[in-house]
């Protein structure tokens, strides 16, 4: 759910102008590139990231340096990735990550979008 | 006395070790209305609980000694009993299932090895019920398995627990049953004789008619101060720990559970390595190896841990369990099945304590068993 | 070469650990004794957390972030132009006693077999459990900060800054400087905090370029007029699904300001995960309220051939990092035979009286910016372990059953056993158990901390 961004870039920067698009939960984000993903959420009004396994808690980034593993998303079909770790690429698919990760539903998903890499037992 | 700080503290019963082995015992004791207390070392101790795989497993075990076999079918067959117990006392739920284990075989050798195992059990015990399952059958039960596991070995009466829980669960009934629990105690010493043991940690000091060794490995040492004999050793097993996934997976097979919090432990390794509980990257290789092997779809999730934890291992693997001979009320536990036997130890080793009879089964698990020139193995 | 399970192993002369301050200066210094060099970095490009993102930062962005993150720029350019083999991404999971460093990059494992390992893995922010210290809009001072370096951005509404230490200043600068509102600046120093670290005062004003940094910092905020509050306490998050408000208390005198966004901040601390792992021996520094690696005036730890420099081995700032790289150096080479004992202690003479100056400010500021017990040993509701969601409550249940320490509290609890392994609540752990048996934070001591340090698959790890 986007809401009013919590981050923006400071005014007094000139910026580069190239970006990237990505997809939050299937709405589409335009940010810039070169920056983490958990940026590239906070600054597009995305200010919860998951829910926690243990009491479905909403979480967002907190230590922003791979520490706190409280940025955890779904990036590219592949759950608990450490958001303020990685640099936004052009057309992430990128998920909350909704309490813990689903070993079953994860490997069907990626059966069908990739039938030769995986081979799960069904 | 000339020591003013040091103070005297009197009980029925002394239970040194605080672990899975001393708190089962203890919360056998307690219930039973003795007045007992529980000496603990500190936090940095090495504690065989804390590196347990969680299994309450029947399968396989004592196949060459009938009478392990059928004391760990009592205890397993009194889990459940035992489990609503602690319920009831500790509000702990302890996650027990025993809905039967997989043992999984990767070559026709292992099935072999499995077939003629379990029914060797079978032929000395009657009651023992197993099945040899062929690929398609392993599949039909559980779909996730992969493609290079041949077969398994089942036994319907292998269950799990969560055995952080336990150890919880022991601690808070124990207490709640009027143990008394002291940590941080470095027992330096037992004096003594029949009916009336001293024990001396630091300046503190534990008198009472009966005492209950199950310090792990500590055993050796304090059991020579009573006349017993605990040949025990530690032997390295290293587990992998995941982070929590939904579940997967209901039953436990001997490699790989998945506990009721989500996360998946894979094990275990067999080393002999001294005291050394640090891990080792070829050997967490090899368990993640078979884990993936077992079930392909965990290759993708995520380790948190790695863990190694000593066991206590006497030279043939068997626990031991004694009364003293020249010091009578005092008894030795121990033994690397801190889970499975828990029900036992609590139900069955403390009325013995009390001055109860022997259960039968323990005849043979005496420490003089160790005091020939025989080369023991404990591979079994 | 091969290590023990067939994979290849490749063998260094050093292997450095962390691309911050103390790693870039360690690393081209070994590089200049003609030492074979990996750098190994998480990141990807060099500068660490102080330094972050200093190569790729538009210069308007360095430039409103001050001098002393653009010195981080001279750093990575002799790092560039030097031999040392540095990677990017590259997340190391497992360091052993006998130098074998293994990591994870572009998804592969891979080990390296080095003859020494410089651990410069640098600081991380001191836990703060307050009530509501785990709902989004929640952050670290130090995690703005790096939104601020890696990405130019900062909070869109006026943001409220709180807590105590030199870096919840600096970025309350750095925003000022960036036109970026702030709300207020709740301060948890009390006026006595100043008498107490007066003591330390003279040393710190041989350190004379560093206070009046700090002093012109702080007189910036105050000319701006930013609402500041000194002497706070009871500070706890109102909120339900994410901050809404910062309560607090000043003077016994309750406050409440509305605020989305509340950046948190009271010190830093050595990152120990490493050093724990080897079974390293760490003391209890008393002054920093934190655990600290022993180390000898090389930086080696007490096993052979692994050295830590930088804040790892106790917070020292980023000039004192780099100095305490370059003596790591000195020792390492020593060590490996490029020169006798003569020439390295001829060599570090000039680091050593450089280092003092720089360290000569620490007392009075941790004397000044101690965070306050009741943010540190927090009440029973609050949330310690983030990720497992235990309580301070519970840790003190856990204690009434019998539990002495953080390893017996994770069989009782769970207690660090999450993803984060124990990093964002192990000081918190420690100091709630000792507090709750009445016995030091040194006696109950800290989590045993076990591989992997970084997460690996476990078909990584399989070779899959």
């Amino acid at each position: 759910m986007r809401t009013d961004p919590l981050f923006q870039p400071v005014t007094s920067e000139v910026r580069s102008t190239r970006t990237v698009s990505l997809s939050f939960n299937g709405q589409s984000l335009d940010v810039p590139a070169g920056i983490s993903v958990a940026a590239a959420l906070l600054m597009s009004g995305i200010n919860r990231f998951r829910a926690t396994p243990v009491s479905e808690s909403p979480r967002a980034p907190y230590c922003m340096m791979g520490v706190c593993f409280e940025c955890l998303v779904e990036i590219d079909g592949v759950p608990n990735r450490q958001s303020c770790l990685i640099e936004v690429a052009e057309g992430m698919r990128i998920r909350s990550q909704e309490g813990a990760r689903d070993l079953i539903f994860q490997a069907g998903n990626v059966q069908t979008a990739n039938e030769q890499t995986v081979e799960v037992q069904s | 006395m000339s020591q003013g700080t040091q103070s005297v503290i009197q009980a029925e019963v002394i239970v040194i070790g605080g672990g899975l082995v001393g708190t089962a015992v203890a919360y056998g004791l307690a219930r039973s209305g003795a007045d007992t207390v529980v000496l603990d070392q500190g936090d940095d101790a090495f504690r065989a609980s804390r590196g347990n795989f969680g299994l309450v497993w029947v399968q396989g075990k004592g196949h060459d000694l009938p009478d392990y076999s059928r004391w760990t079918q009592s205890s397993a067959t009194r889990w459940p009993d035992f489990a609503r117990a602690l319920m009831a006392d500790s509000g702990v739920d302890v996650q027990l299932r025993q809905p039967g284990g997989f043992h999984m075989c990767f070559s026709d050798e292992e099935l072999i090895e499995r077939q003629s195992r379990l029914q060797t059990l079978q032929d000395a015990l009657g009651d023992y019920p197993f099945q040899m399952l062929d690929a398609a059958d392993v599949k039909a039960r559980l779909p996730l398995i992969g493609p290079s596991v041949v077969g398994a070995s089942y036994t319907p009466q292998d269950g799990h627990v969560n055995p952080l829980k336990l150890l919880r669960a022991l601690h808070t009934s124990a207490q709640a049953k009027g143990a008394r629990f002291y940590g941080g105690m470095q027992v330096d010493r037992i004096d003594g004789a029949a009916g009336e043991f001293c024990v001396t940690a630091g300046s503190q000091r534990f008198v009472a008619p009966r005492i209950v060794l199950a310090a792990g490995l500590g055993n050796p040492g304090l059991a020579r101060q009573v006349g017993l004999h605990a040949p025990v050793a530690p032997n390295r097993g290293q587990v992998l720990v995941s982070e929590r996934v939904r579940p997967f997976l209901d039953h436990p097979t001997v490699h790989v559970r998945q506990t009721d919090e989500g996360t998946v432990q894979l094990g275990d390794s067999m080393e002999e390595v001294g005291y050394d509980d640090n891990t080792s990257t070829h050997v967490l290789e090899a368990i993640a190896r078979r884990g993936v092997a077992t079930f392909p779809l965990l290759r993708e999730v995520r380790l948190i841990r790695a863990w190694a934890a000593l066991r206590v291992l006497s030279p043939d693997g068997y626990p031991i369990y004694q009364q003293s001979a020249s010091h009578p009320g005092a008894f030795v536990v121990t033994c690397h099945s801190g889970v499975t036997l828990a029900a036992a130890h609590a139900l069955r080793i403390a009325p013995w304590v009390m001055g109860g009879a022997m259960p039968d089964e323990l005849g043979a698990f005496a420490g003089e068993r160790f005091l020939t020139d025989k080369v023991f193995s404990h591979a079994h | 070469m091969n290590d023990l399970f067939g994979g290849a192993v490749d063998a260094v002369d050093v292997v450095v650990v962390g691309a911050g301050a103390a790693g870039m200066a360690g690393a081209v210094a070994l590089a200049g004794f003609g030492l074979q060099v990996v750098l190994l970095d998480e990141q990807g490009s060099p500068g660490g957390q102080i330094y972050r993102g200093v190569t790729l930062a538009p210069l308007s962005r360095r430039d409103l972030l001050g001098a002393d993150y653009a010195h981080g720029n001279a750093l990575a350019q002799a790092l560039a132009s030097s031999s040392v083999r540095y990677e990017k991404g590259a997340a190391v999971w497992q360091v052993t006693r006998d130098h074998q460093v293994s990591y994870l990059r572009d998804g592969r494992l891979r080990t390296l077999q080095a003859k020494a390992v410089l651990l410069a893995t640098g600081a991380m922010e001191r836990p703060f459990p307050i009530p509501g210290w785990t709902l989004p809009g929640v952050m670290s001072a130090g995690a703005a900060q790096i939104l601020l370096k890696s990405a130019g951005l900062a909070p869109t509404e006026p943001v409220v800054l709180a807590g105590c230490g030199p870096l919840l200043y600096l970025l309350g600068w750095q925003y000022l400087r960036a036109g970026v509102p702030i709300k207020a600046l709740v301060d948890t120093t009390r006026p006595e905090d100043y008498w107490r670290a007066r003591r330390h005062l003279f040393a710190a004003l041989r350190a004379w370029p560093y206070l009046r940094k700090g002093l012109e910092l702080m007189r910036s905020l105050r000319s701006a007029r930013i609402p500041h509050y000194t002497g706070a306490e009871h500070l706890a998050i109102e909120g339900d699904a994410a901050a809404t408000a910062l309560t607090f208390t000043v003077a016994g005198k309750a406050q409440r300001i509305d605020a989305r966004c509340v950046l948190l901040h009271q010190g830093v601390v050595p990152n120990i995960q490493f050093s724990q792992s080897l079974r390293a021996r760490h003391v209890w520094d008393v002054d920093q309220l934190c655990f600290s690696p022993v180390v000898d005036p090389w930086g080696e730890l007490d096993v052979p051939g692994m050295f830590v420099a930088g804040d790892g081995a106790g917070i020292g700032g980023a000039q004192a990092a780099a100095l305490q790289g370059e003596l790591a150096a000195l020792g390492i080479a020593q060590r490996l035979g490029r020169f006798d004992t003569g020439q390295r202690d001829e060599g570090a003479g000039p680091l050593r009286e450089k280092l003092a100056l720089n360290l000569r400010i620490r007392p009075f500021l941790d004397a000044l910016y101690q965070p306050k017990e009741a943010n540190r040993i927090p009440a029973d509701e609050v949330i310690v372990c983030r990720c497992e969601e235990v309580t301070a409550g519970d840790l003190r249940k856990f204690v009434a059953l019998g539990c002495a320490g953080p390893n017996q509290a994770k069989s009782f609890g769970r207690c660090g056993m999450g993803p984060c392994q124990g990093r964002m609540c192990g000081l918190t752990v420690t100091e709630v158990i000792a507090k709750a048996r009445g016995v030091s934070a040194a006696e109950v001591g800290y989590y045993r901390i076990r591989p992997p340090i970084k997460p690996i698959t476990l078909g990584e790890l399989a070779g899959e």
